[in-house]
């Protein structure tokens, strides 16, 4: 069996570093990428230093991706910044940064991805979206808003990209425990937690678990949805 | 004809007889520079045009070692499209590779 590549982004650290680990020991060549070195070695594994918000980088990685690794199966599209704060008091510098990371990385990694994946007419794209968007969470109006337009273009881009046979879909993880919310108090942690179906932080297993459904060959037949986690 | 529209020419030609096995109706490359791609005469439709496209932009990349975007609005609406043919789009390549 041929090895499939996947790029997975924001793969330093919290849920990318564990989606690394995870589609390595699946026998995956995972290149990551993030705006720091990674300090993974492993002889299946690439690192890209790349602002995923960054067009030239990201086209320059995508080139190397296809020069080196030859082909990509898969993109994970992990990178993503939170801001907890009331609108109020957010400043739009703040907005900029969140939409440019979470809505203009994710579109740049889809069409260069794409592009790549689109030679070999198969292709599985994972974004990453929020039970913060249909919980409506109070505080993060920006991060909400911002992921909200990933879903959006989850669901155009499974159509624009259907007849390439790729499938584009997106995970929507309730709070796992990682540094992207270790600043938001835990009264409102147990709020959150308290309207999931199943009242629980969620783990990176249950992430990982739902992106390999995503990725699997046999799911040619789903795209354009968003899943999430936790019952929400 | 200078060297580098000779060049230009080819990737052209190349990404169009990659493309031409998966197309219905085949690029009808003997026909050289006047050979239709895109609109009336042509035998792509728009999705055709998007892999062609990929293609010719992946080939200048590689081979001429320049990036260029084939896909300004203007390009995509303009009314005299710089997609008719194989001639056209590499005229086209040509000078946003200037």
């Amino acid at each position: 069996m041929e090895t499939p590549v996947t790029l997975v982004s924001g793969a330093r650290k919290g849920i990318g570093r564990s989606l690394v680990e995870r589609y390595l020991e699946q026998g995956h060549f995972v290149v990551g990428c993030s705006r720091q070195e990674s300090d993974l070695e492993h002889p299946r594994y690439a690192h890209h230093c790349t602002d995923v918000a960054d067009e030239a980088g990201v086209t320059e990685m995508f080139a190397r991706i296809r020069k080196e690794q030859g082909r990509l199966d898969h993109v994970l599209n992990n990178a993503g910044i939170a801001s907890m704060n009331h609108a109020l008091l957010t400043p739009l510098s703040t907005v900029r940064t969140i939409f440019e990371t979470n809505v203009m990385g994710t579109f740049l990694l889809c069409r260069e991805g794409a592009r790549v994946m689109s030679k070999r007419k198969y292709g599985r794209i994972v974004n990453f979206a929020t039970v913060a968007t249909p919980l409506r969470l109070e505080g993060e109006a920006a991060y909400a808003a911002s992921k909200a337009a990933v879903v959006s273009l989850t669901e155009v881009l499974a159509r624009e990209f259907a007849p390439f046979g790729i499938t584009v879909n997106a995970v929507g993880p309730t709070p796992v425990p990682t540094d992207l919310i270790k600043s938001v108090p835990q009264e409102k942690m147990d709020a959150l937690l308290a309207r999931q179906a199943i009242k629980r932080f969620g783990t990176m297993d249950d992430v990982g678990n739902a992106c390999d459904f995503f990725l699997r060959k046999e799911s040619d037949f789903i795209t354009s949805q968003t899943l999430y986690l936790g019952g929400v | 004809m200078s060297n580098l529209r000779n060049t230009v020419l080819t990737l052209v030609t190349e990404a169009a007889t990659e493309l031409n096995p998966g197309l219905e109706e085949p690029i009808a490359l003997e026909m050289g520079e006047d050979a239709p791609l895109y609109g009336k005469e042509g035998v792509l439709d728009s999705l055709d045009l998007v892999s062609l496209i990929l293609l010719i932009e992946e080939k200048t990349s590689d081979e001429l070692g320049k990036t260029v975007t084939l896909t300004s609005d203007r390009a995509l609406s303009s009314h005299r499209s710089p997609f008719r043919t194989v001639g056209s789009v590499t005229d086209y390549v040509l000078a946003l590779a200037a």
